[in-house]
């Protein structure tokens, strides 16, 4: 186990979320590839946090990501929801009126 | 003991990353659902071999409940068992592809080439209880400053999903007296 292998299990955890937020549909979906992306990043902290520095510091940047996590839920389901109520609908393709 | 650790360590990875690929793979939401859960699960289960019990049960704990969440909000929002109905959503699949891959050659030979520093520092002995002093010590500005986000995500996801806010019962300028209850249409007084 050493932080390069750590940081690459992370790196395909991010890139399989980043495929599944670009790709997918589904708002609800949209956010799991979200979910993902965030999962690499709480890996990728925690290794660095392990491998060089293991001060309290890197434990707080953790919980950020964490709440960071929350909030992207809270107000994915909010909006899936609005949207859902709004146009019947939980495609993200039907919810393009700020493209440019 | 190294070696049973990093053997350990790599099961997880595999299984982490497996699932993650499921997520998009498997035919049926809820599938999906389960196969997020099990990748967060042995995420949360790597943060423990880091000795981050902490983080690492918050993690497991926090993610196999959003999960349950997430499958409720799907069978809320397809209108059916989305476990017996099969399903692909997707567009713009080969570029999607193509930019991951990118990223994750970017991003893997970025960690493998890149000479990383020695350690510097030992852990606390007590990692749960450094981190408690942290929060509530040197680090209290950033727990300050999530706190109110939290809070303004609460009252935002709130506003967002109520079906009936200010200009429902209040009318477009906001001066309907009564305002008007549930029952009542738009434009009705």
């Amino acid at each position: 186990m050493t932080l390069d292998a750590v940081l690459v299990v992370s790196a395909a955890l991010f890139c399989v979320g980043l495929y599944g937020a670009l790709s997918q549909q589904v708002v609800v979906m949209v956010m799991m590839g979200l979910e993902l992306m965030l999962n690499g990043v709480i890996l990728a902290v925690a290794g660095l946090w392990w491998f060089l520095a293991p001060a309290p510091d890197g434990q707080v940047l953790l919980l950020v990501v964490i709440a960071a996590m929350t909030v992207e839920m809270a107000m994915g389901f909010a909006v899936a929801t609005l949207l859902h109520r709004s146009r019947e609908s939980d495609m993200t393709d039907t919810a393009t009126d700020l493209s440019g | 003991m190294s070696v049973v650790l990093g053997g350990f360590f790599w099961f997880l990875a595999v299984v982490a990353v497996a699932a993650g690929v499921a997520v998009f793979r498997v035919d049926s939401m809820a599938r999906a659902t389960y196969a997020l859960a099990l990748s967060f699960v042995s995420v949360g289960v790597m943060l423990l071999l880091f000795d981050l019990e902490y983080i690492g049960v918050i993690t497991i704990l926090m993610m196999v409940m959003e999960m349950a969440i997430m499958a409720i909000f799907m069978i809320m929002f397809m209108g059916m068992n989305p476990a017996l109905m099969p399903m692909s959503m997707v567009h713009s699949k080969r570029g999607s592809m193509v930019l991951a891959g990118g990223a994750f050659v970017v991003l893997a030979g970025g960690a493998l080439l890149v000479p990383w520093p020695a350690r510097r520092g030992v852990p606390a002995t007590d990692l749960t209880q450094s981190l408690g002093e942290a929060i509530m010590g040197s680090k209290m500005l950033v727990m300050l400053t999530v706190s109110p986000v939290l809070f303004a995500t609460l009252v935002a996801a709130l506003v967002l999903a109520s079906p009936r806010g200010r200009y429902d019962r209040f009318g477009d300028d906001l001066r309907i007296s009564p305002p008007r209850g549930p029952e009542q249409k738009d434009g009705q007084l």
